[in-house]
């Protein structure tokens, strides 16, 4: 690690006054299990840490009306306990316990999941968020097996976010505070797949702070990550879907995709094949295939088309109950 | 101290207002904040976090990054060092304060050898500031072991059960062992093997470790009186 | 000429039972001391630059800048201009400083130029590797075109084995003190009594200067025997640094880059029988990489275990890559050979529509003699614990629903003779009984064995009996590498205890009215055998000696071993695996890994069964999951770190089930080694179940849902 000098501000304002226009200006610190390992790779070398947990009305879960709210700095274990959360958004749930590791899930925080930096190997090997060398992709050419399916480049890296796909599903919104003001992100605007290796992968600029994660209720939703491993180990492919019901009829579908993409892969021919459906076997089955026209595997990952429809399916199995 | 210069410093003069104002007057409920934050946070009233934004006015303190004196909350007693900001707990541990039962293997948050509880909770020490672990309550394995006492119980169990070989991860689960008993007193099988998933053994113990566990699990309910 | 025979196995008090190890407590409550736990008066740290390039000449060196930084008490240039680099991770430079930080930050500020060179880091693919290939030769037994012109079945496939590396919990370093002549050397090693001598030949010290001292070491698995470089640098580094003692311990992208690793293997292979399944001709061309060492493999074991078939043709070509270099890993060459063989010999019998056990059966004869009861014994057992008739079925007939089962078998064999050792056991008056041994404890239970065989010998409690390893004052005893450790130590310290038993029965023999050899030790109690009413107690005994404790030697000499009866070599194994597979994700679930084992006289079952559950869980690791992956174009290991470098987490592995072939026919040829032999059939067993369960096979270890899913789509290669 390079040496930074550390701050705990009580406040979102004082936090804000902390950080600066360039993001070795400052970086955020919660839960750390990102950052942590960033800095000890010297890919991240903030001349400030500032911690957020100090902050206290940053964390914890509040319920307004048809929303609610997880403040940023609630860890993955707050958000599994809470019961709110377990009846009206088991997506979440499921996301979190993907997670399976106690100690992450303690240290954890949602608003860390969202701003987390991607897990692509050439990215973390120092080689940059696209993994280029030479003016040529490494990840093209390279291994690839973990990488992208969808959106053609020059990103390949998958968002390595765990909230990331239900979120986007749930129709959430990302609060932000600004230097100036606080604005809203829709959280399928907040996840940006660059287009060169100085943009970030998240809209959210080095002097801002993911303050709060604002949900709808009212849809009936689920998870399913492929995992290779029980153990602590990163989804190979995800599926998020949020459903609108009458009965058992779906009168809107969303479904998002994760660790496929760049970001959250919003699967909009599966929504709409969805409509008007009651979830069966051949159903679900169907809105898999629908989910992954388009892919476009690399040389070595075309096994992640597979794994794709099969989160997907079983998502909506989970969802409509038939799965467990 | 040589970062604050290339940044713009917001004091209260500066026109922003940022979102506190809005969150306290209307997005914060009390009861979901109370459900959220679990037992044991501090539930801040509508008065507490006006002053919280008064406070802002003054400039917040950067430390280091230079060392500075820390004092850590550890087993139950305060411990001080000397530490640059970018230390973490577990080389504060080990490096500063002799503490060693935790250990890095991984240095990374992936394999739990560095299992401590922080507040009541499993987290891996190596993804842990040391100066982020001020003020809150660590322990370490060296807690387990009293002076005169017999073995924890937990350690009896890894022992009796040969959960261990070469047993350089096996702090790390005792620890997670220990946090794991803690939620979950009555655990069944399946809940063991799926409760120490963040932790990693490479010579192969973790038969003895499922049976260390359930065995602890019933010794802590059965006697447990350690004296 | 003492009587050194172990007692006979109905009559042991200590040996055979059930005991927890001794250390147990100190290592589960955190209080034992590694060599990376200790902080000795001030204390300094070592960091190493490495190459962060594939294959390069160094340019140039500056370490001016690096020099300046604060804390830094020495900076050493390890390969300086116009060194050739093979490999990234080899070392360049070496900073002490007093904090882990600011040796950090010194490494940061040494400039360094490169010129780059070519380099090669894939071997998968052989028709890539040109001139890397080192090619050992066609060996040729019998006439294999015969054998297959005349074969009713004919199998030809492609397995492979790709590099896993070691990567031990605690890892490769130490702390070192060089101060004055006197060096202190506290390593991670599995080697107390050698590694010394390695590290005064390459400082070119006298022997005798360097004391080492290890009490606990955290994982080697055959990679921990030299000093190696870093052990050198950071000895110099105390040096340069007016005798401070140095801690410097790899950091973990550099252990799973450097610090060794076991070579991969991949093959072409065509094998044929008759139709009743008798084998009659083998083919292997394989190949593989240790690294720039290449990845020697004798070809003439193929096909492993079923080697006396009629006709065989092997080559097997060493492919150098610029990567680390390999290193021992537990049981070498042996899991992959039999990975290869059982894994094509299944392929055949799948063909045949046979069961692979009648298979494996029918073709004993081309087993070495003297296993042959042993594997006949074995299989049953295992059949009957994994419930092989009820649970096994032709290939491919699992049903049609997502979860596929299947089971499969492997085989493995191992020689485990014990190593030369010297032990020196002390009867002190007061009773205590002290063994001195040049030896470690790894992880096998080393420590409450030696305990256990002494406390048999003596009568004594064995918690009682005090051992005193890890140090290189001690007799000298063998490095701790191929399962050799147990025998070894076993009967020098049988050895030492009875001479020393038998000085004790010298001097109390007139007390008791008897002759020496009448007396015998049980209990705590010295006593004339046949008349208990003639006794006294260990503690009396001892008072007799006044102020003169027994000090006696005792040593196992391997090659005269065997003869003495005490331990000896050679045994066999078998291992059958249960998966289920979805064939949705190709996600491979282990159901059972059942491990049948032949381990002559056990001495601590419990610790025993350790070491086959753990063998057993790295199989695990290795057949699904485990792999090095490396990236060409960079020429680096991708997966340096323990996210993506993975390893089985305790809901990973199933349920594993082991059975020791312990009884009097196993019993009476004495101690054999134990790490090694359940460390090699599980692999073709797993990687045969999930052909079972699917259908197809699965060429390439591990079993990842990439490999599964190609193969079921008929696309399965080696990569």
């Amino acid at each position: 690690m390079e040496q930074f000098g550390y701050a705990s501000p009580k406040t979102v304002k004082e936090a804000l006054a902390l950080l600066g226009s360039d993001w070795n200006d400052a970086a955020l610190l919660a839960g750390g299990t990102d950052l942590i390992s960033m800095m000890k790779e010297y890919l991240a070398t903030p001349k400030t840490v500032v911690n957020l947990k100090g902050i206290k009305k940053l964390h914890g879960i509040t319920e307004h009306g048809t929303e609610v709210r997880i403040g940023a700095t609630t860890t993955l274990d707050d958000l599994v306990s809470n019961a709110t959360i377990r009846s009206q958004f088991p997506s979440l749930i499921q996301a979190a316990m993907g997670v399976t590791s106690p100690q992450i899930r303690n240290m954890g925080t949602v608003g860390g999941d969202l701003c987390q930096r991607p897990r692509c190997w050439y990215f973390r090997g120092g080689m940059g968020l696209l993994g280029v060398k030479d003016g040529k992709s490494l990840i093209l050419d390279g291994e690839n097996r973990y990488h992208a399916i969808f959106g053609g480049g020059p990103a390949y890296f998958v968002s390595a976010s765990s909230f990331g796909p239900a979120l986007v599903a749930l129709d959430a919104k990302i609060l932000i505070a600004t230097p100036t003001t606080t604005r809203t992100v829709k959280a399928s605007e907040f996840f940006v797949s660059p287009k060169d290796g100085n943009t970030r992968e998240i809209a959210l600029a080095p002097n801002e702070i993911v303050t709060e994660i604002e949900i709808p209720r009212g849809t009936t939703n689920a998870t399913y990550e492929v995992r290779h491993k029980e153990g602590l180990d990163w989804p190979l492919a995800t599926a998020s879907v949020a459903l609108k019901m009458s009965g058992k009829t779906i009168n809107s579908a969303s479904v998002v995709l994760g660790h496929v993409a760049p970001t959250p892969w919003n699967a909009e021919a599966a929504a709409q094949m969805l409509a008007g459906k009651t979830i069966n076997e051949s159903v679900a089955e169907a809105a898999g295939a629908a989910a992954v026209k388009g892919a476009t595997p690399l040389s070595q990952n075309d096994y992640k088309v597979q794994l794709t429809k099969v989160a997907v399916k079983r998502a909506l199995l989970t969802a409509a109950g038939l799965l467990t | 101290m040589s970062s604050t210069k290339d940044r713009t410093p917001r004091g209260p003069s500066s026109p922003p207002e940022p979102p506190e104002t809005e969150s306290v007057k209307s997005n914060f409920s009390r009861r979901g904040f109370l459900q959220g934050a679990g037992a044991g946070a501090t539930v801040l009233s509508t008065a507490a976090l006006l002053t919280e934004q008064e406070a802002a006015a003054a400039p917040p303190p950067v430390t280091g990054p230079g060392a500075v004196e820390i004092s850590l909350n550890i087993n139950g007693s305060e411990m001080k060092a000397n530490v640059e900001p970018r230390e973490t707990l577990l080389d504060t541990l080990r490096n500063h304060l002799d503490l060693t039962a935790a250990k890095r293997v991984c240095d990374r948050g992936t394999c739990g050898a560095c299992t401590v509880i922080i507040d009541g909770k499993v987290m891996y020490g190596c993804t842990v500031l040391a100066i982020d672990a001020v003020g809150r309550k660590i322990e370490t394995l060296e807690s387990l072991s009293a002076p005169g006492h017999k073995p924890h119980p937990i350690i009896q169990a890894f022992v009796n059960n040969d959960a261990q070989q070469c047993g350089y991860c096996t702090p790390g689960f005792v620890m997670a062992s220990k946090g794991f008993l803690d939620r979950n007193a009555n655990p069944t099988y399946e809940d063991v093997k799926k409760g120490l998933t963040g932790n990693l053994c490479r010579c192969g113990t973790y038969m003895g470790i499922r049976k260390a566990v359930l065995e602890a699990a019933q010794e802590l309910k059965t006697g447990g009186n350690r004296a | 000429m003492p009587d050194y025979s172990w007692p006979p196995m109905d009559k042991r008090q200590v040996m055979g039972k059930r005991l927890n190890r001794l250390d147990g407590v100190a290592k589960a409550s955190g209080k034992a001391k590694y060599s990376s736990d200790l902080n000795p008066n001030g204390l300094i740290y070592g960091a190493l630059l490495t190459c962060p390039h594939a294959h390069c000449t160094i340019k140039s060196i500056d370490i001016n800048e690096a020099k300046a930084v604060p804390g830094v008490t020495s900076i050493r240039v390890i390969n300086g201009a116009g060194k050739e680099m093979q490999w990234r991770g080899a070392e360049i430079a070496s900073v002490a400083a007093t904090s882990e930080s600011a040796a950090n930050d010194a490494l940061r500020k040494i400039k360094v130029e490169y010129d780059i060179l070519p380099h090669l880091v894939k071997e998968a693919d052989l028709s890539k590797v040109g001139p890397r290939a080192r090619p050992s030769g066609e060996q040729v037994t019998g006439d294999p075109d015969k054998g297959f012109s005349e074969a009713a079945a004919v199998s030809e496939g492609i397995y492979g084995i790709p590099v896993i590396t070691h990567c031990c919990l605690e890892s490769h370093g130490q702390v070192v003190r060089w101060s004055g002549d006197q060096i202190d050397y506290w390593p991670s090693t599995q080697n107390v009594s050698a590694i010394g001598g390695d590290l005064a030949k390459a400082l070119q010290v006298p022997v005798p200067n360097v004391s080492v001292d290890m009490q606990y070491m955290g994982g080697g698995f055959g990679s921990k025997f030299p000093a190696d470089l870093w052990g050198v640098e950071a000895a110099q580094l105390s040096k340069e640094s007016g005798g401070k003692p140095v801690k410097m311990f790899l950091d973990r992208a550099t252990e799973l880059s450097i610090a060794g690793n076991r070579p991969s293997v991949f093959g072409k292979v065509k094998v044929g029988a008759k139709a009743d399944g008798t084998i009659v001709s083998w083919q292997s061309e394989t190949w593989g990489s240790g690294g720039m060492t290449g990845g020697g493999l004798n070809a003439d074991l193929f096909p492993y275990v079923f080697r006396g078939i009629p006709n065989r043709k092997v080559n097997h070509t060493a492919v150098s890559l610029n990567l680390g270099s390999a290193r021992a890993w537990r049981a070498p060459n042996h899991p992959q050979q039999a990975y290869i063989t059982f894994s094509a010999l299944e392929d055949l019998a799948a063909k045949l529509r046979m069961d692979p056990i009648d298979f494996f059966r029918k073709n004993m004869d081309a087993v070495r003699k003297d296993f042959q009861p042993t594997y006949q014994r074995q299989i049953a057992k295992g059949m009957e614990l994994i419930d092989w008739k009820k649970n096994w079925h032709q290939r491919g007939d699992s049903g049609s629903g997502q979860w596929r089962r299947g089971l499969g078998i492997g085989f493995g064999t191992w020689g485990g003779l014990g190593h030369d050792s010297k032990c020196r056991t002390t009867i002190n008056p007061d009773g205590t009984v002290e063994v001195e041994i040049g030896s470690q404890d790894i992880g096998t239970a080393s420590r409450t064995m030696i305990a256990m065989v002494v406390a048999e010998t003596t009568g004594v409690d064995y918690t009682k009996v005090r051992v005193k390893l890890g140090d290189s004052h001690y007799p000298t005893s063998g490095a701790s590498g191929g399962s050799t450790t147990t025998g070894g130590v076993s009967v020098s310290s049988r050895k030492s205890a009875v001479n020393a038993l038998d000085k004790l029965f010298e001097r109390v023999a007139p007390l008791l009215n008897a002759t020496p050899d009448q007396l015998e030790a049980r209990d705590n109690t010295i006593r004339v055998k046949g008349d208990p009413s003639r006794s006294m107690s260990w503690a009396a005994a001892c008072q007799k000696l006044g102020i003169e404790k027994i000090t006696e030697m005792g040593e196992n000499v391997g090659r005269n071993a065997a003869k003495e009866g005490l331990i000896t070599q050679g045994v066999a194994g078998v291992q059958m695996a249960d998966v289920s597979v979805d064939i949705e994700t190709g996600i491979v679930k282990m159901n059972k890994l059942v491990i049948v084992q032949d381990c002559g006289l056990v001495v601590n079952p419990k610790t025993a069964e350790s070491q086959a559950y753990g063998a057993g869980i790295m199989t695990i690791c290795a057949a699904l999951m485990e792999e090095r992956i490396t990236d060409q174009t960079l020429g680096r290991v991708l997966n340096a770190d323990m996210e993506f470098y993975k390893l089985a987490s305790i809901n990973d592995i199933g349920e594993i089930v082991v059975h020791m072939d312990i009884h009097p026919d196993m019993d009476k040829r004495g101690i054999i080694g134990l790490g090694e032999p359940v460390a090699i059939g599980g692999l073709a067993a797993i990687g045969n179940a999930t052909a079972n369960a699917i259908g197809v096979r699965v060429p390439s270890l591990p079993l990842t849902p990439n490999r599964v899913l190609a193969a079921l789509n008929g696309k399965g290669g080696l990569a």
